[in-house]
């Protein structure tokens, strides 16, 4: 594999805390070409033909493994759209890591945008991790657009966590689920926008089978004049527990947007929201200030927990 | 030592348009030992603590701590100068743990077994609380040990304990007890304790009672004790040795002008 640059190197490890080139199965896609790859007797990566994009080939009864999926974009005005799709066997465990970094030092704008599809196999576990971090000194705006679709056969468990903390300026996220029998997602968003940045979210979980169930949990930090939308929608169609929340801090001249939906249709579905936005605490600033912080170091302490 | 200097505290009753004064022309020496502060409910006993930690600030008069004058210092600056106040009701925080309160009460970064002596020291397991949340999920008295826990941590030269007891139930008085002994040997300077317990006023060195917002009584105590005693009538949780006695309405709410 070719060398790692600096800006590489140090996207990687914001994005997938990785300082090396990890260990196990991975592609590493750098400024729409392939800059690494690994597979293992288990995992196989394959170029897809018909469209830019890699299918992850994971055998049934792999267990204890990982799969990372990082992408840089480090050249500016760079335009790229991604289909990654996902075989997972039958009684699988394995860790999956994507995310995208992007560097922009110029003044285009840079765009990744990702269509993720999960094809989970029957009581296979899966743990999805996806980190958003853009940084660069130009003025092209930094925009990501990941969209994921999750498929899950009975019995299977994923858990999603989605995390941008920094330097996206424009963001749409999609994210939709089909649950089958006993099968459950957890999927845990955390999101913090500054300046004038935009993101939305939207997810959508169908919960088709008997005693499959989701749990959408959002936390957001929305500062300066940044905007966030929030919309989640759950469809119960038999025996099924949902719930979704969305817990934000709202700070200076932000706008948050909390949009539940909730739809029943068997009278044995459960379906939770919860929403909450406001600003920090002020008994919160106090006490932490009684401990000797000032009132802005209090500040980052509790979004830097709220967001840990 | 603290002084409070022709301190008084107003405040404007939004029904009526009137002020109140919570605190009236208070000229009170804390001494170095520990002190005990009570009297009735709404009598200013918090608004005092809170006078003194720099939450809210006097409407008139001067705070002196060891003869520097910190009427208009901020929260920060008189807790960097070694002011710490353990709050009536504890605050909850999503996210932020048990040891990161911990971490940030002592000011440095300090190892898991130090955070785990804090705890211990208010009786709780450590290993289990150690990487809590500091949220809905812990009890009213768990979050009172942690915050006792970080007052501990923090070790200052004067610290204000409001209500200390009250719901700890089940954590021995004698534990409690040990935790201001301990402060008081490691920082020196003065504990001030606000409390309506009869036990924790008979380990005052010094006992000062506020009603209506004015000094009634200031003294050690000696002078103070038997005269609150012989006021008060006759009460369930007098002479009750049971910790679940604690936090009930005391004798002490009883006094009257």
């Amino acid at each position: 594999m070719a060398e790692l640059t600096a800006i590489q190197k140090s996207l990687l490890e914001n994005i997938a805390d990785l300082h090396e080139v990890p260990t196990g199965a991975y592609n590493i896609r750098s400024d729409g070409g392939m800059l690494g790859r690994n597979t293992t007797a288990n995992i196989d990566i394959v170029t897809k033909t018909d469209k830019p994009g890699i299918d992850i080939i994971i055998k049934p009864g792999t267990k204890n493994q990982s799969v990372h999926i990082p992408v840089l974009i480090t050249q500016t005005g760079l335009k790229e759209m991604v289909y990654n799709e996902f075989f997972i066997g039958e009684d699988c465990d394995v860790v999956i890591v994507a995310g995208c970094g992007i560097h922009n030092a110029g003044d285009e704008g840079s765009e990744h945008s990702g269509i993720h599809t999960f094809h989970v196999g029957k009581n296979s576990k899966v743990k999805y991790v996806e980190k958003h971090y853009g940084t660069g000194e130009g003025t092209g705006e930094r925009v990501m657009n990941p969209s994921t679709e999750i498929y899950m056969e009975e019995g299977s468990h994923l858990e999603m966590e989605t995390i941008q903390i920094e330097g996206i300026n424009s963001t749409e996220r999609k994210t939709y689920a089909r649950v089958e029998d006993g099968a459950s997602i957890v999927i845990k968003e955390k999101i913090m926008t500054h300046d004038n940045q935009v993101a939305t979210t939207d997810f959508k979980a169908e919960l088709v089978g008997a005693d499959s169930s989701a749990d959408i949990c959002s936390r957001s930090v929305a500062k300066n004049h940044s905007k966030q939308t929030f919309r989640s929608n759950i469809i119960g169609s038999n025996a099924c527990k949902g719930h979704s929340e969305c817990d934000a801090i709202i700070m200076d001249e932000a706008i948050v947007e909390a949009i539940p939906e909730l739809t029943a249709a068997n009278i044995d579905a459960s379906l939770i929201h919860e929403a909450a936005i406001g600003k920090i605490a002020g008994e919160q600033l106090i006490k932490l200030m009684t401990l000797g912080l000032t009132e802005s170091e209090a500040e980052e302490q509790i979004i830097n927990g709220f967001l840990k | 030592m603290l002084e409070l200097k022709n301190i008084s505290y107003l405040v404007e009753d939004e029904g009526l348009g009137d002020k109140k004064e919570i605190i009236k022309n208070v000229n009170l020496t804390i001494e170095d030992g520990f002190v005990a502060i009570t009297g009735p409910n709404g009598g200013g006993k918090s608004t005092l603590a809170k006078l003194i930690a720099g939450i809210i600030s006097p409407t008139s008069g001067q705070i002196l701590f060891n003869g520097e004058d910190i009427t208009n210092l901020s929260i920060t600056e008189r807790s960097k100068k070694g002011i710490t106040f353990a709050f009536q009701q504890p605050v909850r925080f999503k996210g932020l743990t048990v040891k990161d309160l911990i971490t940030i009460a002592s000011g440095k970064n300090i190892t898991i077994n130090e955070a785990c002596g804090y705890l211990s020291e208010v009786g709780l397991c450590a290993k289990e609380y150690i990487d809590r949340e500091v949220n809905a999920s812990l009890s009213g008295g768990e979050l009172k040990r942690i915050e006792i826990a970080m007052a501990i941590a923090r070790k200052t030269p004067l610290t204000i304990f409001d209500e200390p007891e009250a719901g700890i139930d089940l954590w021995s008085f004698q534990n409690l007890i040990h935790v201001f002994e301990n402060i008081h040997e490691h920082a020196g300077g003065s504990i001030i304790i606000i409390s309506h317990q009869e036990r924790i006023l008979n380990i005052a060195d010094r006992i000062v009672v506020i009603a209506d917002g004015e000094i009634r009584e200031h003294g050690t105590r000696d002078e103070v004790l038997p005269k609150l005693l012989s006021q008060a009538a006759p009460s369930p949780a007098l002479g009750d040795e049971s910790d679940t006695a604690l936090g009930c309405p005391t004798l002490l709410d009883k006094i009257k002008k």
